[in-house]
């Protein structure tokens, strides 16, 4: 392969997203020279639809979650004909973080134990109390709101106050109140006060189409500008198309396409993966080679295996009063009433409750028609004011067990804009978790019922939500069964990191940006530790 | 030159999605609303149809060959008509056509004021929240301890 060839780095670091910036932060005070490779671009918070009129259309245009339906220069297509729940994800500096809610909890002890305790999967070779200063230090620079004592978590801080309840959550936790069920402020990655220069959450209503504010943590406002005040290098516009390794099985670099187009080979002492649980095993299989001829770091097989969605269960309904609508963030409080495992219920391990608050108009009118509840023609204004003023519901985050057959190849046809083979993504909802999923539709329904609602829908699973993309490259101590080691290192490639979401053994039943960050402060921990014999 | 004579329709094809936009959401003198074939809203529709131009003309072409050109046929979506069929038929196509009207008839300005809404944009300005009654976690509080423990120390 000819390529211009770049001045080589001490560690190179792919995808500026949330593990990335995370990582690149963290070995910023090694002083090592650190280069990050981003295939997008920065985002300016000017640009964010909440500036405009047309704020919620373009959540289905150029900021939609789906990179299929985006289609920008930066974004890879994803073949997920095969898949009922389709991609969610954000190419560019911040990553997945400029699209999140903010809904920022952590995973539970019980997560990372779940054979041990339930005698499914597989543990993780690390445990809540490995990553727990970790989650402390994200917090920190994330700048978590939060309000301590909540029953469902061990104790930990909280760095400012809580996001307000608003109608809906006293609405609803009346409800979970009446029902006797667990619920409390949700931890947010959104500022209600001022915050390492970023100004506290104004209520614009539309965190999932980026914060005009700034007011949610994305690491294109938190972690990046520190990193580079390290003097660690973000290179944005750069693809990269596949990982080079030697005859002693070290990676050497990789190859990228740069904003000109032009293919270059950036050299390095260590790589590491952050490009999420799609990204990640779609270059390690695009790495294929001689020496790894199914795919770099993959000769247990199962590099791509594994893949883990959290589906999801969307339970919303109408209620006669007066609600925040379409005004504050999306999220606000959870319930981790059926987390645990309970047999009784017939299915292991479990899921959490994300409540919302309401919709726009655009997106009232057009579920509300979807949804049968808002007619063509006559009757259409009469039910569309019946539906705006009072909407609010939750979404279900289920745990999703990891099974081989659930997978990311790549496409035999299917190609990115420079060439490169895109991912194909084979998926299929488990019974435990559509289980789960029944079961949290069941629950959601009485706990709506409850509050006083009418007019109630249920969709699972989201067709949209993939959002949580995870173990396709899992860690673990066994290098047969596993891709990284208990500190993020492949077992094949001594140089060779993963960072990002792919590292998860299992799933959890919260949304998981805490607890990638969390892990990818950790292994950058452990590379600082072992500096002097890190490839023995 | 105004934004319809910029749109990627044809006339026929321009015609139906007219008639159909009427037809999803008319005028409503009761509340004083426009209907979507407004031709302020109409325009921006045509402008505005974005990633799904395509499969809106390829629609609207199969639609308005399915009336032979009558767009009175158009007219109305209740029970029985042209319309009411295929919606049942092409639910996918009949979502684009909804998103692709409604995402421009709720931010017009005499709409967004009829529905309880300032005509703006949610930045600079914002909007307020309750704070809400925390006293309200009270019972959760004394409940006590969910989580379970899942034993060992630290690892690595």
């Amino acid at each position: 392969m000819t390529a211009a060839t770049n001045d080589p780095v001490d560690v190179l670091i792919i995808g500026g997203g949330a593990s990335g910036a995370a990582v690149a932060w963290s070995l910023a005070d090694t002083r090592m020279r650190i280069l990050c490779l981003e295939q997008g671009d920065w985002v300016k918070t000017t640009d964010f639809p909440s500036t405009g009129r047309d704020w919620e259309a373009r959540q289905f245009g150029d900021f939609s979650v789906s990179p299929n339906r985006r289609g920008l220069p930066e974004d890879y297509p994803i073949n997920e004909d095969d898949s009922p729940i389709k991609v969610a994800n954000f190419n560019g500096v911040g990553g997945g973080t400029i699209l999140y809610a903010g809904h920022f909890p952590r995973l539970h002890p019980s997560d990372f134990r779940v054979r041990s305790l339930d005698g499914v999967a597989e543990d993780w070779p690390i445990n809540y109390e490995t990553l727990e200063p970790y989650y402390a230090v994200n917090d920190q620079i994330t700048g978590v709101a939060a309000l301590e004592g909540d029953p469902s978590y061990p104790p930990k801080p909280a760095v400012m106050p809580p996001l307000p309840l608003g109608e809906t959550g006293a609405l609803l936790g009346g409800a979970m109140n009446k029902l006797g069920w667990h619920w409390w402020p949700s931890d947010a990655a959104i500022n209600t006060q001022t915050y390492e220069d970023r100004a506290a959450c104004i209520n614009l209503g539309h965190c999932l189409s980026g914060c005009a504010q700034g007011a949610k943590a994305t690491t294109d406002g938190t972690y990046w500008p520190k990193a580079i005040r390290a003097r660690v290098e973000l290179r944005t516009r750069c693809r990269v198309r596949r990982i080079e390794t030697d005859d002693d099985r070290m990676a050497t670099g990789a190859y990228y396409v740069d904003a000109d187009g032009v293919e270059r080979f950036q050299p390095a002492a260590i790589v590491i993966l952050a490009c999420n649980g799609i990204g990640t095993p779609r270059l390690l299989l695009n790495s294929a080679s001689e020496q790894f001829p199914d795919g770099l770091a993959n000769t247990s097989g199962i590099v791509g295996k594994n893949l883990m969605f959290h589906p999801y269960g969307q339970v919303r309904g109408y209620f006669d009063q007066q609600l925040d609508g379409y005004r504050g963030p999306r999220i606000g409080a959870w319930s981790m009433e059926f987390y645990e495992t309970d047999a009784s219920r017939g299915f292991v391990r479990g899921y959490c409750y994300q409540f919302t608050r309401g919709l726009g108009p655009v997106v009232n009118a057009v579920s509300g028609m979807a949804d049968g509840l808002i007619p063509w023609g006559e009757g259409h204004h009469a039910a569309f004011r019946r539906l705006f003023k009072g909407s609010a519901g939750m979404v279900s985050i289920c745990e999703d067990l990891p099974e081989e057959i659930n997978r990311v190849t790549l496409d035999p046809t299917l190609k990115d804009s420079d060439g490169i083979p895109a991912p194909k993504i084979t998926y299929r909802l488990g019974e435990n978790s559509q289980k789960m999923l029944d079961h949290s539709l069941a629950r959601g329904i009485e706990i709506l019922k409850t509050a006083g609602a009418h007019d109630i829908t249920v969709k699972a699973p989201m067709p949209s939500a993939g959002w949580h993309l995870l173990g396709t490259a899992r860690m673990g101590h066994d290098p047969k069964r596993s891709v990284v080691n208990d500190w993020g290192r492949s077992h094949d490639v001594r140089n060779l990191f993963v960072v990002d979401g792919s590292v998860f053994v299992t799933a959890g039943g919260v949304n998981p940006t805490s607890t990638i960050q969390a892990i990818a402060l950790y292994v950058a921990d452990q590379i600082k530790s072992r500096i002097h014999n890190l490839f023995d | 030159m105004t934004k319809s004579n910029t749109a990627p329709f044809d006339d026929a094809q321009r015609e139906t999605l007219r008639a159909i936009a009427a037809a999803m959401i008319p005028v409503s003198e009761e509340s004083q609303l426009p209907g979507a074939d407004d031709p302020v809203i109409f325009d921006d529709i045509l402008a505005s149809t974005g990633r799904d131009t395509k499969a809106l003309a390829d629609a609207l072409t199969m639609l308005h060959s399915t009336v032979s050109g009558d767009l009175s046929a158009l007219r109305s979506a209740g029970p029985g008509t042209v319309l009411e069929r295929f919606r049942s038929e092409n639910g996918a196509t009949a979502a684009i056509f909804e998103l692709a009207i409604s995402q421009c008839y709720y931010r017009d300005d005499r709409v967004m004021r009829a529905i309880g809404m300032e005509p703006r944009a949610p930045y600079p300005k914002g909007y307020a929240i309750e704070q809400g009654d925390w006293s309200l976690l009270d019972p959760v509080r004394a409940r006590g301890k969910i989580y379970r423990d899942a034993g060992e120390g630290k690892t690595a």
